[in-house]
C-alpha cells in the first residue's frame, strides 16, 4: 500500500549535504533537527581510487508505523498514500514518537515545541511537484519514485 | 499574502549560480537553481541563503570605529553619517597624497565594471582584487601560452573523455553546471585522473588516482609531457600550423622522463604510463584542467603552464570535448553592453604595486595585492593612504594577518563595505553594510562561453535592515565625491537600461528565463584558421613566451625537487568543503550546523608515531603561532602533508558560532605575506611547514568536582 520512496543514485552523489538543507529551509526549521541525512561509508580502494557509497536516509514511512501507534493525541498519522505525518496542530511535543521509532526519526522543533519529521513535502507534491531535496539536489542524484500498487 | 517569483543570482560563493526566488511579503521562502540552465539544482550553501539573510550577526547598520583598530569598539550611525566621513577622508587623503594614494579591493568577478570606474573615477590606478592567493598563477600561465587569460577558454568537460585534474576539486568547488557536466561525462563512461596530495570529494569518483608527493605536481606533468613527445601521440598538425618553438619544449623535456617523474612523485610508472596510452586513444577530448587556486608551491606556475601545453598537444583547442574559446557577444552579432568604466579617463599614474612598468610579465587588470603591502611598508613608489576593501577579507585570503596589520597601520583610512564581519572589517575603520544577495541588485554582466549570455541579479526582497546595495553605496560615495557624472543614474532600473541600450535587448528580454541568450548553438570558430585569435605577442601558442623573456624569466623552468619536512613537521596544505564558502559562509547557522569547524587530516602511519588517534585533540604550531584542532586520521593523505579545510578559526566576537571555531592556515604561515612566484604572481601557501604534536588538552582523567 506504500506509494513513494526517495531513491538515490549513490554514482552520482557527492555527499554535499545539499538535500538536508534544502529539507531544512523548505519546512523553515531552525537549528536542532534534520530531517533527512546523508552518511558515507569509509574509504576504500576500489582498483586503486579510494571509494565510498552515499546512503540517503529520512522517514521509511513504515507500513505499520510505531510512531504512529505511540501518539496519544493521534497527531501522528498516516495518510491513504502511506505518508506518515504529524499534524501540527494536534502534536504536544510529548517525544513519545521519538523513543517509539527504531531510528528516531521524529524530531523536536525547539521553535515550535512540536515533533517534526519527512512527510515527502506532502503539500509539494499535492501540488504536483517534487519534495524539496530531490528537487534541489545538487547532481540530480536524489529521485523521487512512486511505487506500483499491488 | 504577495507571492513573488524572481529570477537572480546566488551570492553564497563567487560562483554566482543562477536562482529562482520566490517570496511573501517580503519574505523569501524557496530558493532552486534556475530550470532553464540547472533544473532546479542547488548546493547546501545557496538554500542556506536564507538563513544569511535572516542572521542578525552580520553588519546591519553602518559601524564607524571607536577604539584602537581592532578592538572590537563601534559606534553604530546613520549612512549620511557614515558616507560623509568616508568621503570627507577620502578627499582629505586625495588633498594631501593626490588620488593615487586610494586603493580598492574586491574579489573580481562579473560586476568588477562599476568598481573600476570609481575607483578610476578618483584618478587612482589602483583597483586589486584576492587573486594572488588564488588562481593568478593559473591566469598568467595561461596568458604566457596562449595570450588568453584563464577565462579566454571554457572545458566543454560534458563531451570529454577524459578529465585530468591536478589537484583541482572540482565538485566540492561546486560550480553547480559544471559538476553535472562531470558527473553526466563519467555517467556515459568518460574517465576522470585525479592527482593530489590526499583523496577529495573529486577524487571519489576518478578512474584513476595518483596519490603524489607534496609539491611534485610540476614533475609529474613534464613526465607526462616527455612521454606523449617520445610516443609522438600528440596532434602533430595543430602543432605546426599554431604552435612556435615546440623543439625547445622536445629539448627541455628530454631528461623528465616517465621513471624520473614515477620516482619523484611517489608513484608506479607503469601506472603513468597506462594514462599516457589512455589519453592518446581519447585525444582530442581530453581536458587537462590547468588548475584553480593554485597558488600553492612556488613552481605552481610552470604546473599549470606545462598543463596547458599538455592540453596544446591534445590538440584539444576548439573541438567538441575540449577547450573551447569563450565567445562573447560580438561573436553572436550583438554590441557589447555599456561600460561605466570605459566613460571614465584612465588615471595617468603608475600602479603602486608596480605591476605594468616595474613588472611587465603580469595583467595590468587587477595587478597583486601582496605587492600593495610592500609600497605602504616603504613608501614607494609614492605613500598609500586609503583602502577600501569590497566583500574581500585580505586577512583570511592572504597569509600572515598579522604582517599585513603592520603595513595597514600606515594606512589613514581603511574601509570594508561587505556584508559580513570580515577580520579585515574588524579591524578597519568604517563598516559600510552591504545588502545582501537576496536584497540587492547588481549590474548586467556577461557571461562569455560557447553560447554567451547576459546575466543578471535582481533583489528578491527589500533590505531586512538598514543595508545598502553596491551600486547604492558607490553612487552615493561617487556623488560626494564629485564624480557622481560617472554614475548617470539613480534607480538601478535607470542603469540597466544604460548598460543594455547598445545590445537592443531590454530588461523584458529577461524576464522568460532570467538570461539573454546570444546563442542557441555553441558559436564555433574554424579550427583550421585560428590566426588572430592567440594574442601573444607572436601571435603563436608560444611554448617559449616573449613576454616571459623579455622580463628575464625562463618559460620552461629546469624542476626542483620540493623540499622534505623535517622529522615532527608536515607541509600544510588546505582546501575547501562542499558546505562552505571558505570564511565567508563559516558563521551562517545552517551551514555552521552541518560543519562547525576544522580537522586536521594526518596519515595513519604519522598519527601513530605521534600517539595520535582520531578525534584526538592536536596542537599544530608554526614559528609562534599555535592552534588546536581534533585529528582526522587516514590512509588517504601522503605521509609528508596535513590538511584542513579553510576559512575557520575566525577571530570575530560578534559571529559567535564562527569565532574560534577551527583553525585558520593562513595564520600559521608566518612570513608567507611576501612568498610570491615572481612568474605567476601566485602566493606559496603550500610552502609552509608545521609542528603538530598530541595536545595535553586531551583529557586523561575524570575531574568533575
Ligand atoms: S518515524 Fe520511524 S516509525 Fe514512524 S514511519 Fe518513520 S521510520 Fe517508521
Ligand atoms: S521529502 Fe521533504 S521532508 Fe522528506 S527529507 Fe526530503 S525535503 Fe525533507
Ligand atoms: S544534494 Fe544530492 S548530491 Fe548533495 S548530498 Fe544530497 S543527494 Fe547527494
Amino acid at each position: 500500500m506504500k506509494k513513494y520512496m526517495i531513491y538515490l543514485n549513490s554514482k552520482r552523489c557527492i555527499g554535499c549535504h545539499g538535500c538536508e538543507i534544502h529539507c531544512k529551509t523548505n519546512k523553515g526549521l531552525p537549528v536542532g533537527p534534520i530531517l533527512c541525512e546523508i552518511s558515507q561509508e569509509p574509504l576504500k580502494m576500489v582498483a586503486g581510487v579510494p571509494k565510498t557509497e552515499f546512503r540517503f536516509r529520512s522517514c521509511y514511512h513504515c507500513e505499520d508505523p510505531d510512531c504512529v501507534a505511540v501518539c496519544p493525541t493521534g497527531a501522528m498519522q498516516k495518510r491513504h498514500d502511506g505518508i506518515v505525518l504529524v499534524d501540527q496542530e494536534k502534536c504536544i511535543g510529548c517525544m513519545a514518537c521519538i523513543g517509539a521509532c527504531t531510528w528516531g526519526v521524529p524530531q523536536l522543533n525547539p521553535d515550535t515545541g512540536k515533533v517534526v519529521k519527512c512527510d515527502y513535502c506532502m503539500d509539494r507534491i499535492d501540488a504536483g511537484l517534487k519534495p524539496a531535496c530531490v528537487t534541489r539536489c545538487a547532481t540530480h542524484a536524489l529521485k523521487f519514485v512512486t511505487l506500483q500498487e499491488i | 499574502m504577495v507571492k513573488k517569483s524572481v529570477w537572480s543570482m546566488c551570492g553564497m560563493c563567487t560562483v554566482r549560480c543562477p536562482i529562482r526566488v520566490e517570496t511573501e511579503d517580503n519574505k523569501v521562502t524557496w530558493i532552486e537553481g534556475n530550470q532553464h540552465l540547472l533544473k532546479g539544482a542547488l548546493c547546501a550553501k545557496g538554500s542556506a541563503g536564507i538563513a544569511l539573510l535572516n542572521d542578525t550577526e552580520r553588519p546591519l547598520r553602518p559601524l564607524i570605529r571607536k577604539g584602537g583598530r581592532g578592538a572590537g569598539r563601534w559606534e553604530e550611525v546613520s549612512w549620511y553619517a557614515a558616507l560623509d566621513y568616508v568621503a570627507d577622508n577620502l578627499k582629505t587623503i586625495i588633498k594631501k597624497h593626490g588620488p593615487e594614494s586610494i586603493m580598492l579591493s574586491c574579489r573580481g568577478g562579473p560586476f568588477i565594471d562599476l568598481l573600476n570606474a570609481f575607483i578610476h573615477g578618483l584618478g587612482s590606478p589602483n583597483f586589486t582584487n584576492h587573486d594572488s592567493g588564488c588562481g593568478r598563477n593559473v591566469h598568467h600561465a595561461s596568458l604566457s601560452v596562449y595570450g588568453l587569460g584563464r577565462k579566454g577558454f571554457v572545458y566543454d568537460i560534458k563531451k570529454s573523455k577524459h578529465l585530468v585534474l591536478f589537484g583541482r576539486n572540482i565538485l566540492a568547488s561546486l560550480r553547480i553546471a559544471e559538476v553535472n557536466q562531470v558527473l553526466d561525462m563519467l555517467d556515459a563512461g568518460g574517465k576522470m585522473t585525479y592527482v593530489d596530495v590526499r583523496q577529495s570529494l573529486t577524487g571519489i569518483k576518478a578512474t584513476r588516482f595518483f596519490q603524489v608527493r607534496p609539491g611534485t605536481d610540476y614533475a609529474l606533468a613534464l613526465g607526462i609531457i616527455h612521454e606523449v613527445l617520445k610516443e609522438k601521440t600528440y596532434d602533430k598538425e595543430f602543432i605546426e600550423k599554431y604552435v612556435s618553438d615546440f623543439d625547445k619544449l622536445e629539448e627541455f623535456v628530454e631528461s623528465y622522463t616517465l621513471e624520473w617523474a614515477a620516482n619523484e612523485c611517489g608513484i608506479k610508472a607503469g601506472r603513468i604510463k597506462d594514462f599516457v596510452q589512455e589519453i592518446a586513444v581519447d585525444r582530442p577530448k581530453v581536458v587537462f584542467h590547468p588548475g584553480w587556486m593554485m597558488s600553492r608551491y612556488r613552481d605552481s606556475f610552470y604546473a599549470s603552464r606545462a598543463l596547458h601545453i599538455l592540453n596544446v598537444l591534445m590538440g584539444n583547442v576548439e573541438v567538441e570535448g575540449g577547450q573551447i574559446f569563450a565567445k562573447g557577444p560580438g561573436d553572436c552579432g550583438v554590441k557589447e553592453i555599456r561600460s561605466l568604466d570605459a566613460q571614465v579617463p584612465k588615471p595617468t599614474a603608475k600602479r603602486a604595486d608596480g605591476v605594468g612598468w616595474k613588472y611587465t610579465h603580469f595583467d595590468k587588470g587587477p595587478g597583486l595585492f601582496p605587492l600593495f603591502y610592500e609600497a605602504m611598508q616603504t613608501g614607494e613608489p609614492y605613500p598609500l593612504k586609503a583602502l577600501i576593501c569590497v566583500r574581500h577579507d585580505p586577512f583570511t585570503c592572504f597569509p600572515d594577518p598579522q604582517a599585513q596589520k603592520e603595513a595597514l597601520d600606515k594606512l589613514d583610512l581603511l574601509v570594508s563595505l561587505d556584508t559580513h564581519y570580515s577580520e579585515f572589517g574588524w579591524y578597519s575603520d568604517v563598516i559600510l553594510p552591504e545588502s545582501t544577495y537576496l536584497e540587492r541588485d547588481s549590474l548586467i554582466a556577461t557571461q562569455k562561453g560557447p553560447k554567451p549570455r547576459f546575466i543578471m541579479r535582481r533583489k528578491a526582497v527589500e533590505p531586512q535592515h538598514d543595508t545598502k546595495s553596491l551600486n547604492e553605496i558607490i553612487k552615493l560615495l561617487a556623488d560626494r565625491l564629485g564624480i557622481g557624472q560617472y554614475f548617470p543614474f539613480t534607480t538601478t532600473e535607470e542603469l540597466w537600461n544604460w548598460q543594455l541600450e547598445p545590445t537592443g535587448f531590454t530588461l523584458r528580454d529577461f524576464d522568460d528565463k532570467g538570461f539573454v541568450s546570444l546563442a542557441d548553438k555553441p558559436v564555433m570558430f574554424d579550427r583550421a584558421n585560428l590566426d588572430g585569435k592567440f594574442k601573444t605577442p607572436s601571435g603563436k601558442i608560444e611554448i617559449i613566451s616573449r613576454v616571459l623573456t623579455d622580463a628575464g624569466l625562463p618559460s620552461l623552468k629546469p624542476y626542483e625537487s620540493p623540499e622534505k619536512p623535517d622529522k615532527g613537521q608536515f607541509r600544510l596544505v588546505f582546501g575547501r568543503s562542499p558546505l562552505h564558502a571558505h570564511s565567508h559562509t563559516i558563521n551562517n547557522p545552517l551551514l555552521h550546523e552541518l560543519m562547525p569547524d576544522n580537522t586536521l587530516w594526518i596519515n595513519k602511519r604519522q598519527a601513530a608515531k605521534l600517539g595520535v588517534t582520531e578525534g584526538d585533540w592536536v596542537d599544530v604550531i608554526s614559528d609562534g603561532v599555535t592552534g588546536t584542532i581534533k585529528a582526522h586520521v587516514t590512509d588517504f593523505i601522503h605521509l609528508e602533508a596535513v590538511y584542513m579545510v579553510h576559512g575557520f578559526g575566525r577571530q570575530v566576537p560578534l559571529q559567535t558560532r564562527a569565532y574560534h571555531a577551527g583553525i585558520a592556515d593562513q595564520k600559521l604561515m608566518k612570513g608567507f605575506l611576501t612568498k610570491m612566484d615572481p612568474a605567476g604572481g601566485g602566493l606559496c601557501l603550500c610552502e609552509c611547514f608545521v609542528t603538530v604534536r598530541r595536545s595535553s588538552k586531551n583529557p586523561k582523567r575524570m575531574v568533575e568536582l
